[in-house]
């Protein structure tokens, strides 16, 4: 289906699905049911995990091709969100234009910094990335307040011109053709309440055809060159093939989506602060990339969803939760379990993050994906015990390495 | 006039005379091999003859043009491929992925954004992948990652990968270095049967003089800097200045 | 002129502590091969040594004062240091008025300690793997300790004061022939900048005046061959890494009256000292501590108010368009060797 193989459709198709259902399958409890904490299945969570879905994709296609690690996408997400909020502000509160000049913005901008930090490789490349991203951030806290609005930021406001917009009475909403982004609709089924939000759909389709998009560069033959320059650059260069044209692509393509991504949150909350641009975002979008699984295709967007989900859910956890869920326990032994849990919960959250990323790094260096697949060999084995050692997809088996 | 012309090359590291006064012609559709003891310049003279150093004076053409100041992708352009020490392969890719990325690169090197058609929809050029797999007897292992084979099968891939590029000078770094007895051979023989069915030059640097004369038409010798003798191998096997240099090395 | 010297002066500090964590930096990179994104963490770990001292010595009992009543007539409660009751009050008080300059004795065996823990526990299994894994673990690491001291610590800056006979600031432009009140210069600067200048003389002495020093400089420059002489490499590569934590945390120490910790300023160092590292050239020792001197004072200059008003916000990017430029134009930094990290 769409110049795709049965493997990569169905990998699309369950994209699709989740992406679809979520406001069902993120809510699995009924809301006045303990468990209900757990639910994630509120628009501006669900916004979140796709547009950092994006953002993760688009990282991918640079880290985990080229095996460029840089320090300073976030620079691009905050270009991206600048520019939509000035269309916002100059044109419409339609997030059409805005989604579409946020990704030109961010490609010309990664367009630049990466023609200049892609003279480099390895760590120079890495700290390149990250004093560009440094730069913009000290910039649009300062001197650039006339067009960032500095350290406030920037808001769409009723006195913004916004000359294609006819009503300008209608003040702060952003919408498609007259869909506001914040509409709900609202199904409640016994216990369960779910919520079907229009911005959560917009982003999700973006993220869809995003991921379409990025399984299309992965089955390339662009694709296979980037995985040859992360391999071995020299035999590349032997081959008569100058890298630079290709890792400067890739590097554009990610911060056009990291641009896009950007440009969808002022889609869904209409303001832009220079924090975005930090570095510490650039270093967020590394984590979810290498917990998920860098250089596979939903690896990225598990990860994306995963740091979303700790961020939310874990940080609400308190005492008194935890109180209730080891209540079956004896008294000084339950006080105890608290005591040992309560600083990874709550404001703790990070610590959870660093200790999960820690181990993964250890561990799965292949993230999250790496750990399913070996859980699936391990079924396999047990499966496949039975059956002779058939290998039904003609595999022969490697020699093993000898050099 | 050769296809390969080397005149006067010097190059000192600091105190150092790596290469004095190199001057070699390789004539076309030959197989030539440089050899020489230990320290004698072997590296530094292929380094000079892919772009990787340039010489301090001197000049390299290659049918006619000057290689000095190109990049290694710029010679490679000119059509001469190289073939490492140890195997310079995509490690990561599968074999037949290792095959595809010289069959899409193109002689010109320009760069083309195939970035939306499918690997699969290229379907002549996935055919000349696997024609180059058959000739060198790797067909059977196209699904297979490159870094798990065998040293004799990296050797071999990395030779399919320069020869589909079709050059007119293959440069060889020891290309049997560090191989059992049985892939050496292997290797003279898929060498020696490459040389006979296309219009190929070899340049090959080679410490095995078992190696050396099974293949090589002319055979340069190459001590401390410099070029010692040039001659057919019959001559060079009795020459009393080549031993003199390798006895004068080891006594 | 005078404003010149008074921004040069500023820098110098800020300089001391961006070249004593790039130095550890840089030995750490060039003895393990390894780039350590926890390097700010150590730096960050050593102010909270002298946090941890300064509440140690100031730990109290409280006391019933029957000489004194509160407002209700009752006896009043009065904490007591320990430290008062053994040394009595003067010395007592004195000690915990020194509390900064006696952390540095509790924070080299801490951060020694800490050092080695680090690289046999996790940094030793990083050997082999690329350096997107090291920058990734270590950055990992990182956020673990600098979450673990928001816990004990909490986020707020803590206030850790210099002794009293260096709180306040001298005239230091009367010194060089300027008018009075020209360049007023804290005491405690000038003690950072003098107590940096003696680490980093301190560890090149060390490292090219000892058997130990002369053996880790050759590791560096070729490993293999200094292995295959039989001598035990990774035993002293770890002393090492061990020297290095003390260095930054000895930086972290002295800092803490300059700017009151808080969790993340590791964080914030350790991006600008990567910076420097870059600059100065992976793998320099000198190129470190001159490009740490270097930025630290570039920066404070380029804050000047006729610099700003000439370029606006310059203030805040000088240290990453030098990088820039210097990447740029220096591939190896100002002092790189050739071959570090070019694969």
């Amino acid at each position: 289906m769409l110049g795709l193989n049965t493997k990569d459709t169905r990998l699309l198709l369950l994209v699709i699905a989740l992406t679809m259902l979520a406001p069902f399958l993120l809510n699995p409890f009924p809301v006045d049911s303990e468990l209900a904490q757990f639910n994630a299945g509120y628009p501006d969570l669900m916004q979140r995990f796709v547009i950092f879905g994006i953002f993760a994709i688009g990282f991918n296609i640079l880290f985990g091709l080229t095996g460029y690690l840089s320090f300073g996408h976030a620079a691009f997400l905050g270009v991206g969100s600048y520019a939509a909020i000035w269309m916002m502000k100059l044109l419409t509160m339609n997030v059409i234009p805005a989604i579409i000049m946020s990704v030109i913005f961010a490609g010309l901008f990664s367009l630049l910094v990466g023609w200049i930090s892609l003279r480099r490789s390895g760590i120079y490349f890495s700290i390149l990335t990250l004093a560009f991203a440094q730069m913009s951030y000290a910039l649009a806290y300062s001197v650039l307040t006339p067009i960032t609005g500095g350290e406030t930021g920037l808001q769409a406001k009723i006195s913004d011109p916004r000359i294609l917009d006819s009503n300008a009475g209608e003040f702060g909403r952003a919408n498609l053709f007259g869909l506001q982004m914040s509409e709900n609709v609202s199904l409640q089924v016994g216990g369960w309440d779910f919520t079907f939000n229009a911005g959560y759909y917009v982003a999700a389709f973006m993220m869809i055809i995003s991921f379409y998009i990025a399984i299309r560069i992965f089955r390339s033959p662009f694709g296979m060159m980037l995985r040859a320059i992360k391999s071995n650059q020299q035999r590349l260069n032997y081959t008569g093939l100058n890298s630079r044209p290709y890792t400067l692509a890739a590097f554009v393509i990610s911060g056009m989506y990291a641009g896009l991504a950007g440009g969808l949150m002022v889609a869904m909350d209409t303001q832009v602060g220079p924090e975005r641009m930090f570095w510490t975002a650039s270093g967020e979008v590394v984590l979810m990339t290498i917990l998920g699984g860098a250089g596979t295709l939903i690896g990225p967007v598990l990860g994306a969803g995963m740091i979303k989900y700790m961020e939310n859910i874990v940080s609400k956890i308190n005492d008194t939760i935890l109180h209730q869920w080891f209540s079956f326990m004896p008294d000084g032994l339950e006080d105890f379990v608290v005591t040992v849990i309560h600083p990874f919960i709550g404001k703790g959250w990070h610590l959870t993050l660093g200790i999960v990323f820690m181990l993964v790094v250890i561990f799965l260096p292949g993230g999250l994906m790496e750990g399913g697949e070996r859980i699936a060999k391990l079924f396999k084995r047990k499966k496949g015990s039975g059956s002779g050692g058939k290998d039904p997809e003609h595999h022969p088996t490697p020699k093993p390495h000898v050099a | 006039m050769g296809i390969l012309e080397v005149k006067g090359v010097n190059k000192r590291f600091g105190g150092l005379q790596a290469l004095g006064d190199v001057n070699l012609d390789i004539a076309e559709k030959s197989v030539h091999a440089i050899i020489g003891p230990n320290g004698a310049g072997k590296s530094t003279l292929l380094n000079v003859l892919v772009g990787k150093l340039i010489p301090d004076t001197g000049s390299v053409t290659f049918q006619g043009q000057s290689v000095l100041g190109r990049t290694p992708f710029q010679i490679n352009q000119l059509g001469i491929s190289r073939v490492f020490q140890t195997p310079e392969i995509f490690t990561d890719l599968s074999v037949l992925e290792n095959m595809l990325i010289p069959c899409f690169a193109k002689r010109d090197g320009s760069f083309r954004l195939h970035a939306v058609e499918s690997i699969e929809s290229e379907k002549s050029i996935i055919e000349k992948a696997e024609a180059m797999l058959e000739e060198v007897n790797m067909a059977a292992k196209r699904d297979m990652i490159a870094g798990s084979l065998s040293r004799g099968d990296k050797r071999r891939l990395e030779m399919a990968m320069c020869l589909v590029q079709e050059p007119k000078l293959l440069l060889l770094d020891e290309p049997t270095a560090g191989m059992a007895r049985a892939d050496t051979n292997n290797t003279i023989d898929l060498l020696k049967q490459i040389h006979a069915s296309r219009d190929i030059t070899m340049v090959i640097i080679e410490h095995d003089m078992h190696v050396v004369f099974s293949l090589a038409q002319r055979i340069t010798v190459l001590a401390q800097g410099t070029p010692l003798v040039e001659d057919i191998p019959e001559n060079i096997k009795g020459h009393p200045k080549v031993k003199e240099a390798y006895l004068g090395e080891s006594a | 002129m005078d404003a010149i010297i008074l921004q040069i002066l500023n820098g110098l500090d800020k300089g001391s502590a961006y070249a004593l964590i790039a130095l550890g930096l840089t030995l750490i990179f060039g003895t393990l091969g390894v780039v350590n994104f926890a390097h700010g963490a150590l730096f960050m770990l050593g102010a909270f040594c002298a946090v941890t001292l300064s509440r140690i010595l100031s730990l109290s009992h409280v006391v019933i004062d029957e000489s004194r009543k509160d407002f209700l007539g009752n006896p009043m409660k009065v904490e007591v240091p320990y430290l008062h009751e053994w040394f009595g009050p003067e010395v007592g008080a004195t000690i915990i008025d020194w509390s900064v300059p006696l952390s540095i004795l509790f924070a080299i065996p801490v951060m020694i300690l800490i050092g080695v823990i680090m690289e046999r526990g996790l940094i030793k299994h990083f050997y082999k793997r690329p350096h997107a894994d090291q920058i990734l673990v270590t950055f990992g690491l990182a956020i673990v300790l600098q979450e673990i001291i928001k816990y004990y610590y909490g986020a707020n800056p803590i206030p850790t004061p210099a002794p009293e006979a260096f709180a306040g600031s001298f005239d230091f432009g009367v010194l060089i022939g300027f008018d009075a009140n020209s360049i007023i210069y804290p005491y405690w600067r000038l003690v950072y900048f003098g107590f940096a200048m003696v680490l980093v003389a301190a560890v090149f002495s060390f490292l090219q005046f000892t058997t130990f020093g002369m053996v880790v400089r050759a590791g560096m420059a070729d490993r293999e061959t200094v292995g295959l002489l039989g001598i035990n490499i990774d035993k002293r590569f770890t002393i090492m890494f061990g020297i290095a934590a003390a260095v930054a945390g000895l930086a972290g120490v002295m800092y803490t009256p300059i700017n009151p910790p808080n969790y993340h300023m590791g964080m914030d160092f350790l991006v600008l000292s990567f910076v420097v590292v870059v600059v100065g050239g992976m793998g320099s020792l000198g190129g470190a501590v001159a490009a740490g001197f270097l930025l630290g004072v570039l920066e404070s200059l380029a804050s000047m108010g006729w610099v700003i008003d000439l370029v606006p916000g310059i203030n805040q990017i000088i240290i990453y368009l030098v990088a820039i430029v210097i990447l740029l134009t220096r591939p190896r930094g100002l002092m790189g060797r050739k071959g570090v990290m070019e694969e």
